[in-house]
């Protein structure tokens, strides 16, 4: 029997974690991921878990000491958001090309400047070719799951990449929601335990990590990462299919809502999965043919997956709650237009930055996406493809 | 043995190593454009070269006395022979 | 047991291999292997080793030159990459996770690029936190792996490639951070300033202590570069004789708060004695120039005295 429970999101990540029972965390405090080493630390000076925590003096130093307590033959843990992310950069590049495991709580914010501390993927988005797994959640109960999930699929053999789950700073992070937890021993069970083949404390052999890498090999060790995260999707595949049949709970690459005879669809990650849900729905009573494909993994990218989801659309929008600045669109909309090119699908499709900075996001916002979708279906005119909502203009 | 010409495969992953100090089988001294000479006659084995030389080329046995230089590493920069208080060692 | 180095040659093997690519004549393979070799035989090592000569001459793929097992991750954090392998060792050997009957100690090398700037921060954060490991940097006294850029170390008047000596402001025109003192701030149980001379007894019993005392433990070990320093090769102990001598680089330790001068000259020698082998200092002995030198004099022995009063005052019987 499972345990239900009232938790926020930051608690379900800091059960989930306690649950893990990894050998160390590191971590520095930064909103909204705050609560989860505050969490963790309580479970910590309880006993309640065997792992050292170290409270590191920054966030360059919380992924350095993962990247030091991994590769020691550890499993090693984090949590953080936004500017934290950005000061870990450097080393999170590190973590993935020295082949670490290490999972990562990222609650998402804006990116300083001007500083806030609300949420959009800004950070994620700074990182999405870091070489690390990404998976994003929509509530409380993703965020919990994806992190059991987590440690199976970055240390399986095939893969051994960095994970980080994504979920929405405040929306989900702070707010309380009803979720399902695995009991202790179910959760351990699962995760397993974590046998590295090579590892610094290993007396019997002492290793070397992180050479000077010059013009003869990084372009190789390069190419092994990148073939690492192609394994990865068979991986999570496997491990998420092993956990639908221990919890029944369905998780793919993506979700796909009501998307059966979609004509015009909505593609996003985190919690504006959950607005559109109710955005979907209440279209559908009116007879309008609106679906929803909501990203969980967005690294690596399933590109032809999501190519072949969306192929039957008649027009596409896909969200982005981050501004990637650059004249042509957001992020997740290129990695999706690609991916639809590539594999020779074609359907109109536009993109829309929104929620920068925290700015809400209601149903309104999302109904009106439909309706433009609509708009471009009668009109078979796209109009200009790089649009905003939420924007006050 | 990993060589620039190794294949993909044949790497380990992220650049570790499993074979500490293998870099012995580096021989570094081709640097070299002076050498030390080792004159065993005048050596007292006082151990002051002992430490000194940056590249671990004085080969000093189990009897705690040292040998001929090991040119397979030394770059010649003469820090032992200033060292050596007895002419034991010239460079040349 | 009294040092003997005859003794810790022979019985010792060396940790830190041959084959390695620092530059001939560079001062840091000595100190880094000395340090090593102040280990127990029957232990291992992680060593962690921040960006700089001494790593990218000693782990340049696929050959290590540390016999230990050894990380390098970046420029600024390897203090805090140490910690995090410590804290994995002391959460790991708790839950049984290790063998019960091996000990492993825990050593960071960084120049003083990635020591006094750069990684001032991670440095400061894991010996505050408390981590049973060692820090040694080895101080040549600016950026050598780059091209001889001033760092914090460097010492006053110095001529690098960011201060070059010009014909209006010649050279570094800051006096050097007493990084030692830094860490001294940091009460904890070991500190110790110290350099290779003679028989290198010096370095060796201070890298026992650091070794095996208890929790953070820190060691400021001078490491001339001759390209750096412009002064010839083979005259490497000489300059850290000088060093000694002239109470520039004064050898000393710092054991739960008290402090002990390991080595008081009878007669110091004036800095002149030290700064004129190096080119690095040479626009200093124009004649014009002779009032930097009487600058670096009295920054030099107002340091020592103040050296002189501190172990004075932490071992005043109450």
């Amino acid at each position: 029997m499972s345990i239900r429970e009232r938790l926020s999101g930051n608690e379900a990540a800091a059960i989930a974690m306690k649950q893990i029972n990894p050998d160390v965390v590191a971590a520095f405090p930064i909103t909204p991921s705050t609560e989860i080493p505050q969490y963790f630390s309580t479970f910590v000076s309880n006993g309640q878990v065997d792992t050292e925590f170290v409270a590191v003096e920054s966030e360059h130093s919380a992924m350095s000491a993962c990247i030091g307590a991994q590769s020691a033959g550890a499993r090693a843990m984090t949590a953080t958001s936004a500017n934290g992310l950005s000061l870990m950069w450097e080393m999170v590049y590190i973590a993935s090309s020295l082949r670490l495991p290490i999972v990562m709580s990222l609650v998402n914010r804006a990116v300083s400047g001007p500083l806030n501390i609300h949420n959009d993927h800004s950070d994620a988005m700074g990182v999405r070719d870091a070489g690390w797994i990404m998976l994003f959640s929509e509530n409380n109960q993703e965020a919990y799951d994806n992190l059991l999930m987590a440690h199976r699929i970055a240390e399986h053999k095939d893969v051994l990449l960095p994970l980080m789950v994504c979920q929405d700073g405040f929306i989900t992070s702070h707010s309380i929601e009803n979720v399902e937890l695995l009991e202790d021993d179910k959760a351990k069970k699962f995760v397993g335990t974590y046998n590295p083949d090579h590892y610094l404390l290993n007396n019997k052999e002492p290793m070397a990590v992180g050479p000077l890498d010059l013009q003869a090999f990084l372009f190789e060790h390069k190419y092994q990462q990148a073939e690492a995260m192609r394994n990865a999707k068979k991986v999570i595949l496997d491990v998420s299919n092993e956990f639908e049949k221990l919890t029944g709970r369905k998780y793919s690459f993506f979700e796909e809502y009501k998307m059966q005879d979609a004509e015009l669809v909505v593609v996003c990650m985190n919690s504006t999965a959950g607005t559109t849900k109710a955005v979907v729905d209440d279209l559908r009573t009116r007879g309008i043919k609106a679906g929803l494909l909501k990203i969980r993994v967005f690294r690596p990218f399933p590109a032809e997956e999501i190519a072949n989801s969306l192929c039957h659309a008649k027009a596409i929008a896909v969200l982005d709650k981050a501004d990637s600045l650059n004249g042509a669109g957001g992020a997740l909309f290129e990695d999706v237009v690609s991916g639809m090119y590539v594999n020779n699908k074609y359907v109109p499709t536009v993109n829309y930055v929104y929620g920068i900075g925290g700015r809400d996001t209601t149903t309104k916002d999302i109904e009106g996406v439909y309706f433009d979708l609509q708009k471009i279906i009668d009109n078979g005119d796209i109009g200009n493809p790089y649009r905003y909502f939420g924007l006050k203009r | 043995m990993i060589d620039k010409n190794t294949p993909v495969d044949g790497l380990t992953i992220g650049g570790n190593i499993y074979e500490a100090g293998n870099s012995v089988k580096f021989k570094t001294g081709d640097w070299r454009s002076v050498a030390p000479k080792y004159i065993p006659e005048n050596c007292k084995q006082c151990g002051l070269c002992f430490p000194v030389c940056p590249d671990d080329a004085i080969p000093v046995g189990k009897d705690q006395k040292r040998g001929d230089f090991n040119y397979d590493y030394c770059k010649g920069c003469g820090v032992c022979a200033k060292v050596c208080p007895f002419k034991a060692i010239i460079m040349e | 047991m009294a040092y003997n180095l005859k003794e810790v040659v022979a019985d010792k093997p060396s940790r830190f291999k041959s084959g390695h690519r620092m530059c001939a004549g560079c001062g840091a393979p000595m100190v880094a292997r000395m340090v090593l070799r102040a280990l127990k035989n029957e232990d291992h090592a992680v060593i962690a080793n921040a960006t700089g000569c001494m790593e990218v001459s000693t782990f340049i793929y696929p050959y290590t030159s540390w016999a230990d097992s050894y990380i390098h991750t970046a420029f600024e954090c390897t203090a805090a990459t140490l910690s995090g392998v410590e804290a994995a060792y002391q959460s790991m050997k708790r839950q049984g996770k290790l063998p019960k009957d091996v000990d492993t100690k825990f050593i960071a090398f960084g120049g003083d690029g990635g020591t006094y700037d750069i990684g001032l921060q991670s440095l400061s954060g894991a010996m505050e936190r408390g981590h049973d490991m060692v820090y040694v940097c080895y101080d040549n006294g600016a950026y050598m792996n780059t091209g001889i850029q001033r760092s914090s170390a460097t010492p006053h008047f110095a001529d690098t490639t960011t201060t070059p000596a010009g014909t209006v402001i010649p050279g570094k025109m800051q006096t050097r951070k007493d990084l030692t003192e830094i860490i001294v701030g940091h009460h904890i149980p070991y500190v110790a300033q110290t350099v290779p001379i003679n028989n290198f007894k010096d370095l060796y019993e201070k890298s026992e202590k650091a070794i095996y005392t208890k929790g953070p433990a820190f060691l400021n070990v001078l490491a001339p570069c001759p390209r750096g320093w412009g002064y010839p090769t083979e005259d490497l102990l000489q300059m850290n004789k000088l060093a000694v001598e002239t109470c520039y680089w004064p050898l000393y330790e710092v054991i739960d708060g008290k402090y002990k001068i390991n080595y008081k000259p009878a007669k110091k020698l004036p800095v002149e004695e030290f700064l004129k082998p190096q080119r690095r200092f040479k626009h200093m002995f124009k004649p014009e120039n002779e009032w930097m030198i009487e600058a670096f004099q009295k920054e030099t022995d107002a340091r020592w005295d103040a050296l002189l009063k501190l172990e004075e005052i932490t071992n005043r019987e109450e």
